[in-house]
């Protein structure tokens, strides 16, 4: 196992107080979540990763690139590879054990969301008449559960080889109190009521790739919340880089890359 | 480094649910002391002493303080006292009196939050040392009592400075001194400091045995909380908010969600104190009762009497309280009479409190003062409520002292503003900029005046009218732009929200915001140039509304009259001044759209109002005025109304979620029984099944040779009412927006926006609708606004009593050295009492018919059928006219009361003659 920990910020006395009136676990507002990652974590998949933001666990595994089956040669784009996301969550995920249903409207939001997201990142005309499959299954479901997704698939998508223009990476970002905007939301911060904004972008040229908001916010606040979000793709950018720099260090790689 | 908790519980449907939270254990979190040189604080968040010397004599070493959760919510007010410095405040503790108690945890966050007491907030759940993890079989409690022990050990080994562990549970005091911490109960520490107030104002909690005076057997123990739950889950117990009954001490209702129970007698009310929540149990159908239609006012007797006529309602008697509402009280001390005890009873000022025990030992010089008194708890034994000193007012009679008292008791902020909120003023000689002109409309040269009643200086309209080219009518009513110069978000609108409005009393004002801006830069004086936002139709001359404008302007009033003025002006035919054409058209056109008003069912209804005129040196009341009525104050109040109609269509139009509206709900058939009955008895019948059909009824009951009679009709119709209420349009369903009153199917306040909050708001939504200003936030969330709401009806409330009992402290002031022959009215018929209002001083007093003597009957005889009371040939019936006897009663001093004695008619043995021997036993119930 491979752990990644981020230094975490003096507290300082005014944010104790803060912390505790907002009923958070003693995180800063803009500190992320404990980021726990592995990459090459499923054996028989072409790549793997497993990520924990905080408690939320997500698992991916991609299949890929490979030649178009028959039966689906409907979809083969001659130009392209043809990329498959499926993002769903474990039964237990949740606090209530749920039955997975196959045509779950959140889960296809889910897929559509990953995918619009990946699409802007993979280098899909290089590999013309291929599919690539991305298989999310999200482990426990505690916030965030579309950045930990995003994030565990661009890690399994370095591990499977796939060509990438650069990583792809999301965070969420909320308000506490209706005034000071927090990073990577929890799940008990998001039932304390106040919007989320998700944000997924391209932390080197810093073009945004996907952005939701859970509510309607006020436009005064939304610059700031933004900025928040993006400063926390770009830390999350610095954990996901090393952990990927780490395990090739340590599998060794053909360009000595994570050598220097 | 992250710790997860994970657990199960169970929702209500009874799924099993996992629930994994984090929880951090870092190292960054600081101490909090001068002493220390290891923590990276900076020096600014080091609150604590480096040397923290000993106050007590119960403890010698220099030491911090640490209290446990139990020792904070019993102590509150001893720990309000300055005397206690270098406290830490754990996370623990902190969470648990939150959990426990919001007021408490209120207070005690004000009292981290001043800097003079040097208390530390450490956050010891997430310090990875001090955080204690539950052990098998621990409870809550047990694991929170370590917790503290170890945070308070952990400070010990860290500074090497003693930490002194505040608790009355001797067996946290055992464990703690085994630790090699200092233990002392609370009490005992305060004992030894050489602070006077501090042990006055330790809880009662402390007290051991019980006097045999005070000793009891009326009450029964509260059920266990297991028993309560089970109970309501049960549907055997019955949970509601507890209302002591005004007149009666030993009546109370609680309100459930469908009907209300009545409680009757000591052992059915069972402790619960007024603004409880309790458990009631319903007791069965055969011993259901009607409310008394007494009035008492002794605590001692406990015979509850049946009025057999009413309907009979469910009872009920209390089983357990769910929270108490620990609220201060005012009142007076009544020494014991037993030298040199240290324990007294206080007394309430407010009646439907029962007296407090209370120890002090400055009795004497708190005998003749009006004090502050807090409630600790109510043992079962115990005959009365136990409590603590918490602060004495000044002399009981004082002007000054009941002024403050009065305040006090209806929760009126009424301290100075702030430097923080003076700070966001403008300066002193602010004048209109350029650029601000240049975005407005400037109407300097139309003809404005202002309305307002004599010596007002918070002028917050004006008006102007003028004939069109094309035979309509362009009238404006110019609003002060209050919201100009109280920005979202600045102190200053802080501070003003909290207000939420200005109080007028008899003799002060309390104003929202500072004097600069009610009295100056947003007054609208005549021939000042001023900002002002403007609403102004095209009305056609039937006062028909053809087009309207809102627009933020420059003015310049022309005139600020008075009411009387205004009418001479008006009245005066030679008067062709602009001013008086532009009154003229106002008052034809306001006229017309009151009687549309009227037509369309609103209701003109009679509340007494007087005044009084007040000698300004002294500030006594001189003597009383009745306020006139004339036509200029219903024409300025006509065209406010359709202001404030129009701009609540405008903002409800653009922001159909979040504007703030008034409503005022039809009130429930049943409110009118009391008016139907006493109308039907004169041979008038109401009908209040529409609000336009109550109008007209109460048009038509007029009695030729009585005047006052319609009057005391629409006073009456008045207390049937319920209260106007704001609130946000998001969060009320759109067949509630109706106002009762004024027949508006919507309406809001906009047209003073010195004095009231709600219309600020409203101006900021105005603004935003046409462009003149930009919204922010929480003026966009309908949660917010309706929060707003809820603080702005309960300070409009408030501030109305508070009028009300000022005018009733004048009324006693004047009455001091005065005994007056008066004309009254017999407002209801009560069982044991005539409730009579005096129009002249608009007040209303008791006459209690029984005789002093309690061995000889009383001569009167009540008919239940009629609600008549006859004495012989001499009959009462409501609405009849009698002759009182007015003075003021100063027997006792908490409560100065007015006295009346019946003169007129005469009933031998009872009434009396104006010199004659005084009989009855007589009170007011206004105060
Ligand atoms: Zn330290």
């Amino acid at each position: 196992m491979l752990f990644v920990f981020l230094k975490r910020n003096e507290l300082e006395l005014n944010d104790a107080l803060f912390l505790q009136s907002t009923g958070t676990c003693c995180r800063k507002p803009n500190e992320l979540r404990i980021v726990r990652c592995k990459l090459g974590a499923v054996p028989h998949a072409d790549g793997s990763s497993y990520l924990e933001l905080g408690n939320t666990k997500v698992l991916v595994s991609v299949f890929g690139p490979y030649e178009v089956r028959s039966n689906h040669r409907s979809k083969i784009m001659s130009e392209s590879a043809f990329i498959n996301c499926q993002y769903s969550m474990a039964p237990f995920s949740k606090q209530d054990r749920r039955t997975p249903r196959p045509r779950d409207k959140k889960n296809m939001e889910m897929t559509i969301n990953l995918h619009q997201a990946l699409k802007s990142v993979i280098r899909a005309e290089l590999l013309p008449r291929t599919q690539i499959d991305v298989m999310v299954e999200v482990l426990t479901a505690d916030g965030g559960n579309y950045c930990a997704a995003l994030n565990a698939s661009t890690l399994a998508l370095i591990d499977a080889g796939v060509p990438l223009r650069e990583y792809v990476i999301a965070c969420t970002a909320s308000l506490a109190k209706g005034e000071v905007p927090m990073v990577d939301i929890s799940h008990l911060e998001e039932t304390l009521g106040g919007p989320c904004l998700t944000v997924a972008m391209l932390p080197t040229s810093k073009q945004i790739a996907f952005t939701e908001m859970s509510q309607r916010f006020h436009v005064d606040h939304l610059e700031k919340v933004m900025a928040t979000a993006q400063k926390g793709c770009e830390d999350m950018y610095k954990i996901i880089n090393n952990a990927v720099r780490l395990y090739f260090k340590e599998i060794g790689f053909p360009n000595n890359f994570g050598q220097e | 480094m992250l710790k997860q908790k994970t657990f199960f519980r169970t929702n209500k449907k009874g799924d099993i649910l996992k629930v994994v939270r984090e929880h951090y254990l870092r190292e960054d979190i600081w101490c909090g002391s001068r002493a220390c040189g290891v923590c990276k604080a900076k020096d600014n968040e080091k609150v604590l002493d480096a040397k923290p010397k000993s106050k007590s004599a119960a403890v010698g070493e220099d030491h911090y303080i640490f209290l446990d959760t139990n020792a904070i919510l019993d102590q509150i007010d001893a720990l309000e006292d300055p005397h206690l410095t270098n406290l830490v405040i754990l996370q623990t503790v902190m969470e648990e009196v939150k959990h426990r108690s919001s007021a408490a945890y209120k207070r005690l966050h004000e009292v981290t939050l001043d800097k003079s007491r040097k208390c530390y907030v450490f956050v010891n759940e997430h310090r990875f040392e001090t955080f204690v993890e539950r052990k098998q079989g621990e409870t809550t409690n047990d694991r929170n009592d370590r917790a503290i022990r170890v945070a308070a050990l952990w400070y010990q080994n860290h500074l090497h400075i003693k930490s002194v562990l505040l608790t009355d549970d001797a067996e946290n005091r055992r464990k703690a001194q085994e630790m090699g911490l200092i233990a002392k109960p609370l009490s005992e520490y305060a004992e030894g400091t050489d602070s006077p107030t501090l042990c006055e104002r330790l809880s009662s909690k402390r007290w051991g045995e019980l006097r045999d005076e005070d000793q009891t057997k009326a009450y029964t123990p509260h059920l266990p909380m297991s028993a309560i739950q089970a109970g309501i889950k049960a549907g055997k117990l019955f949970k509601g908010p507890y209302f002591a009954s005004r007149d009666n001490c030993l009546e109370a209702t609680v309100k459930l969600d469908k009907r209300d129970v009545l409680l009757q007698g000591k052992a059915s009310l069972n402790r619960a104190i007024d603004g409880d929540t309790v458990v009631v149990e319903i007791l069965p159908e055969s011993e259901w009762k009607a409310p008394s239609n007494l009035v008492v006012t002794s605590e001692d007797t406990d015979d509850v009497l049946e009025d057999a006529s009413a309907e009979k309602q469910p009872t009920g008697r209390v089983v357990g309280i769910i929270n108490r509402k620990f609220q201060q009280f005012c009142g007076i001390l009544q020494v014991s009479p037993v030298a040199g005890h240290t324990r007294h009873l206080f007394v309430p000022a407010k009646r439907h409190i029962p007296k407090i025990r209370i120890e002090t030992r400055q009795s004497e010089r708190l005998a003749d003062q009006r004090i502050v008194v807090a409630i600790d708890g109510w043992p079962v034994e115990s005959k009365y409520p136990q409590g603590h000193f918490v602060r004495a007012l000044g002399k009981i009679g004082d002007q000054e002292t009941e002024n403050e008292v009065l305040l006090l008791e209806h929760d009126i902020p009424c301290y100075k503003f702030s430097e923080a909120v003076l700070a966001d003023l403008p300066d002193n000689d602010w004048t209109i900029s350029d650029e601000e002109l240049a975005k407005r409309q400037n109407l300097k040269n139309i003809v404005i005046c202002s309305v307002d009643p004599p010596g007002c200086t918070d002028i917050d309209d004006a008006l102007h009218c003028f004939e069109l080219p094309n035979g309509n009518y362009e009238a404006g009513v110019h609003i002060a732009d209050v919201s100009h110069f109280i920005r979202p978000g600045t102190n200053i609108d802080k501070e003003a929200a909290h207000r939420a409005t200005t109080v007028y009393l008899t003799d002060q004002r309390i104003d929202m915001v500072p004097d600069l801006l009610s009295s100056n830069l947003c007054s609208l004086r005549g021939g000042e140039e001023r900002l002002a936002f403007s609403c102004v139709w095209e009305l056609s001359p039937q006062a028909e509304i053809i087009s309207t404008r809102y627009h933020k302007s420059v003015i310049k009033s022309a005139a600020a009259l008075t009411y009387g003025e205004a009418q001479a002006k008006i009245e005066d035919d030679t008067d062709q001044t602009a001013v008086a054409t532009s009154l003229r058209c106002l008052y034809k056109l306001a006229k017309i759209l009151k009687q549309r008003r009227i037509d369309n069912g609103a209701l003109t209804l009679a509340s007494p109002e007087i005044r009084f005129r007040i000698d300004p040196k002294t500030k006594e009341p001189l003597e009383v005025v009745a306020k006139p009525l004339l036509g200029t104050m219903s024409m300025v109040e006509e065209f406010m109304l359709l202001a404030n109609v129009s701009v609540a269509e405008k903002i409800l139009l653009e922001f159909p979620e979040c504007a703030l509206l008034r409503r005022h709900p039809e009130p429930p058939p049943m409110n009118f029984d009391p008016l139907i009955k006493a109308a039907g008895h004169q041979g008038f019948n109401i009908d209040a099944s529409t609000g336009k059909n109550l109008s007209l009824s109460l048009d038509n009951a007029v009695k030729e040779n009585d005047p006052y009679f319609n009057t005391m009709l629409r006073i009456l119709t008045t207390r049937c009412m319920q209260q106007a209420l704001y609130f946000s349009s998001g969060m009320t369903q759109k067949e509630m927006f109706f106002h009762y009153g004024l027949a508006a199917p919507i309406y809001t306040h906009f047209t003073s926006p010195i004095r009231r909050y709600s219309d600020v708001i409203v101006h900021r939504l105005l603004a935003a609708c046409i462009g003149a200003d930009v919204t922010y936030s929480d003026l966009l969330d309908k949660r917010k606004t309706d929060d707003l709401c809820g603080n702005l009806n309960y300070r409009k409330r408030m501030a109305q009593y508070a009028a009300r009992a000022s005018v009733m402290l004048h009324t006693h002031l004047f009455f001091r050295n005065k005994t007056e022959l008066e004309e009254g009215y017999i407002l209801f018929v009560k069982k044991n009492a005539l409730q009579i209002l005096i129009p002249k001083y608009g007040l209303e007093g008791t006459v209690i018919l029984s005789s002093k003597d309690k061995n000889k009957p009383s001569p009167f005889e009540y008919n239940s059928d009629n609600h008549t009371q006859s004495a012989g040939d001499v009959v009462f019936h409501s609405f009849d006219r009698v002759v009182v006897q007015m003075s003021l009663d100063r027997s006792n001093v908490q409560h100065e009361k007015l006295q009346l004695k019946l003169v007129e008619p005469e009933v031998p043995g009872f009434s009396i003659t104006t010199e004659g021997e005084l009989v009855p036993a007589v009170e007011d119930t206004c105060g």
